[in-house]
């Protein structure tokens, strides 16, 4: 049988995989917005696991509305990029440095 | 090994996979695609746990408008793929320690006696609808974080409409608000002057 553990450590795998992607993608902003897709993934598995293993509806709606704000947030931030790539024709993120920080 | 068990891994291990190929494909495009088959494994999963609505949406909502989004960005735009690899490798080995910190502290979590256990399904959600109960919660007990949720969904639309938005300066079409702002005052123009008189000006010509 498959115990919680697993699930747990399997988000855990992905959450790390896609922390690794943020530290190698540094230039490309686009990777860099799907590595935190994959964030977000890791983090509804655990949630759907903990749901599913201790019995409660909760997680699974909780997951509901991670979906929707996660899509949200993806659609804001493919719609800034467009408007910086338009502005500056390059996505490379050290090159964003208008506000001298 | 039962057959969930060897499902498991074998979604599992695809997902990990397609991740992996996530972060490290050359091409952003097939890094899109390999998302979509992360996704698609995660769904996968989900079923496993008896979360089918959830895989559901998630295939829908991900890979159906999500993920075209992404492709429809990637493929838009004109990205010099080598300038983006430069220093590609620079900042792996950091990459990596933070990543084996995070595997190490769950492990040590997850070694502890308790999460052994686990390995069976709590009195709801075994042999329940599951779109049926979801659907029981959200419309009583979260209605008003379901309302919230809309409103954000809104708010996404109008600010990604409104950042995008480019009005091309040839073309012909009208502007409502300037309409609406016209005056009379702006469009004729009375001039008063001396009346001619019609007998005099036959006589001339």
């Amino acid at each position: 049988m498959v115990s919680l553990s697993w699930y747990l450590g399997v988000g855990a795998l992905l959450f790390a995989i896609s922390v690794v992607g943020i530290f190698l993608n540094r230039k490309n902003l686009i990777v860099l917005l799907m590595a935190i897709e994959l964030m977000l993934l890791a983090v509804n598995i655990n949630f759907v696991a903990f749901s599913h293993y201790l019995g409660d509806y909760h997680g699974q709606v909780f997951v509901f509305f991670i979906l929707t704000v996660a899509a949200a947030e993806s659609a804001i931030g493919l719609a800034i990029l467009v408007v910086l790539f338009r502005n500056l024709s390059t996505i490379d993120v050290q090159e964003l440095d208008l506000l001298k920080g | 090994m039962d057959a969930q068990t060897v499902l498991f891994l074998i979604f599992a291990g695809v997902m990990l996979v397609a991740a992996l190929r996530v972060i490290t494909a050359r091409n952003p495009v097939h890094a899109v695609l390999f998302l979509v088959l992360a996704f698609f494994s995660a769904a996968a999963l989900w079923i496993l746990l008896r979360a089918e609505f959830l895989a559901i949406a998630l295939v829908l909502v991900y890979v159906g408008a999500v993920m075209v989004l992404f492709l429809f960005v990637v493929m838009m735009l004109d990205i010099n793929i080598d300038k983006m690899r430069q220093g590609f490798w620079r900042n792996a080995p950091w990459g990596f320690g933070v990543a084996a910190l995070i595997v190490l502290q769950m492990w040590l979590v997850l070694s502890q006696p308790q999460w052994q256990g686990m390995t069976r399904s709590g009195p709801g959600i075994a042999n329940a609808d599951n779109t049926r109960a979801l659907g029981m919660l959200t419309f009583t007990e979260y209605v008003f974080p379901l309302q919230i949720a809309g409103v954000i969904l809104l708010v996404a639309i109008i600010a990604a409409i409104a950042l995008t938005l480019r009005g091309r300066k040839d073309s012909k079409s009208q502007d409502p608000s300037q309409q609406v702002k016209a005056r009379s005052e702006d469009r004729v123009r009375l001039v008063t002057m001396a009346t001619e008189d019609r007998a005099r000006q036959t006589k001339e010509t």
